[in-house]
């Protein structure tokens, strides 16, 4: 059966000039960069160029470049990281993120708190974007580091980051040199569609992956701007300059910088083309009763769609669609591993039993209108049979 | 189509989500009360059970023969995952197969019975999912009630 995927922000095939390069390095270029003899130079040469070739597209230094393997492991570093490094300067050291953040960042966050960590959650509007009011409140002069994710991968609200920088910015302070709050981004929603120069947003951390843009899994890197000091989290033999002990995945991260490279290259087209397609089928899908947009109409990814249909639960018509050939996610408790309702939907404000119909169909390179068209058909007649098949009719008026 | 090494390791076959049984159950729900007969279907029992803000509603109507006390017809509703779907299906079923189950027996059904027709569950899925049996209780205590106050009427 021919399937159609659109589950894009989980995670998206590795493209083919990706997979070429990484091909070559895997089996030509194998050496360790560690070793000095002519393979191990080769491959330190490739890896360095790999990190030049990000610097380039990042418009910073290469040094200030960090491989890892994978998003969650840079939001780790980056986190775990600074917070443990500057910990002894504060009385009361905070780290301020957002109730909508990925769980990497959720779950890291929750771990510094058991270190004696002061962490401040800021709320969001309906649309999901945090209220900057809450972070100008929350700053003080005890706060280490603010941490707030570009886009969000559930319902693809673009965060202000500029303006978060500049609020951060203004706040800034001075201690051993150093100057505070350090500020992170999570990128890896964003890499595909958005501007993403440090410089340009104002942060000094950034996480981004491969596996969102084309790229492999298992692929990550994270910015560090220059004067920015981290304690590692993995010990070894101190590559990536001590920050990141183990042998360099160099197919791999070079991989992650042809992908990168052409992810910015096409932003502005994959844009282009992906909004028309993303308002076409969020416009079909809400001609189905009982159904409202998640998220900012505008303001968000170009590939994101998610919506809640009431009176239906979101594993079901998750599975209804899969058989259908059509791969897509919800924010339903039921399809939770731990059976809780999306921590994303809950922060708008949404009810759980208006959580539990929540769709999310995330777009990419080969998604055409065709295929939407075959997904729109397929969404409203399983709306129809589950609804017939349902015991409830919730009664509710999106705000 | 001569087989790679990726689809070798695959061994070509991708398990579903939960059982044979829920997929059967879940793709095909049995006795469930469709919207053209809900005003037809002839019922002496009514019950349900959970909430939508849980997640899972069960909902059951049951027509029990007065004189031998056996379930009869049954349909259902429910709001609910997968999983939540196929077992009210699969107890639907259970109940009035074989000539329809006497109801002291359909009280007695638990979570465990209806898992065990469905070929196993996920045991975080148990709790919140099979709530059909206490939507079944409940409408046979509707049955009792209703008996119990005609009782009274005739005694008056």
């Amino acid at each position: 059966m021919k399937r159609i995927y659109l589950d894009y922000a989980a995670t998206t095939p590795v493209r083919p000039e990706v997979k070429k390069i990484m091909e070559e390095f895997q089996s030509k270029y194998f050496g360790n960069p560690s070793a000095i003899y002519f393979e191990g130079r080769q491959a330190k040469t490739a890896l360095e160029n790999g990190r030049k070739l990000i610097a380039e597209i990042l418009k910073v230094k290469p040094q200030e470049i960090i491989f890892t393997n994978g998003g969650t492991e840079s939001i780790n570093l980056a986190i775990f990281g600074v917070s443990r490094r500057y910990k002894k300067l504060f009385k009361k050291p905070r780290l301020i993120t957002s109730q909508i953040e990925h769980p990497s960042v959720l779950e890291t966050m929750k771990q510094l708190k058991k270190e004696g960590f002061e962490i401040i959650y800021l709320p969001t509007d309906k649309f999901g974007t945090v209220i900057t009011d809450e972070l100008k409140n929350s700053l003080n002069r005890q706060t280490l580091l603010v941490s707030i994710m570009y886009a969000n991968n559930e319902i693809g609200t673009i965060q202000p980051i500029t303006t978060i920088a500049k609020i951060i910015k203004d706040k800034k302070f001075s201690i051993a040199n150093t100057q505070f709050p350090i500020f992170h981004t999570d990128g890896c929603q964003a890499a595909g569609f958005l501007e993403i120069r440090p410089k340009k947003l104002g942060v000094d951390l950034m996480s981004l992956n491969g596996s969102k843009i084309y790229g492999p899994k298992a692929s990550g890197l994270l910015y560090i701007k220059n004067g920015v000091q981290l304690e590692p989290l993995i010990f070894g033999g101190g590559q990536e300059n001590n920050l990141r002990s183990g042998t360099e995945n160099v197919a791999s991260w070079i991989g992650l910088a042809k992908a990168l490279e052409l992810a910015q290259k096409e932003r502005g087209s994959e844009t282009k083309k992906l909004i028309p397609l993303r308002d076409y089928l969020i416009k079909n899908i809400l001609e189905i009763p009982k159904s409202f947009l998640n998220g900012h109409s505008k303001n968000r990814l170009p590939n994101n769609v998610n919506v809640t249909i009431l009176d239906i639960e979101g594993e079901a018509m998750v599975l209804q669609l899969d058989k259908c050939g059509i791969s897509a996610s919800t924010g339903s408790a039921c399809h939770s591993k731990i059976l809780r309702p999306s921590h994303v939907l809950t922060a708008i404000g949404l009810p759980r039993e208006v959580i539990h119909g929540s769709l999310r169909l995330t777009l990419g390179r080969n998604t055409t209108k065709k295929d939407l068209d075959y997904a729109v058909k397929n969404i409203k007649q399983i709306v129809k049979e589950l609804r017939e098949i349902s015991a409830v009719k919730i009664s509710y008026e999106k705000k | 189509m001569k087989k790679s090494e990726a689809d070798l390791i695959l061994k070509n076959e991708v398990p579903w989500l939960y059982s044979k049984k829920v997929k059967e159950h879940f793709f095909n729900p049995k006795n469930f009360m469709k919207p053209s007969e809900e005003k037809k279907f002839k019922y002496n029992a009514y019950g349900e059970a959970g909430s939508a803000v849980c997640g899972d509603l069960m909902k059951f109507w049951l027509w029990i023969d007065q004189k031998t006390e056996k379930i009869k017809k049954a349909r259902w509703r429910t709001f609910g995952c997968g999983s939540a779907i196929a077992s009210t299906s699969m107890l639907s079923v259970m109940i009035t197969e074989k000539g329809g189950m006497p109801l002291t027996k359909a009280q007695k059904i638990k979570p465990q019975d209806i898992m065990k027709r469905l070929g196993g569950l996920p045991i975080i899925k148990i709790h919140c999912s099979v709530l059909g049996d206490e939507a079944l209780r409940a409408a046979i205590k509707d049955y009792e009630r209703q008996k119990n106050e005609k009782n009274k009427n005739r005694q008056k």
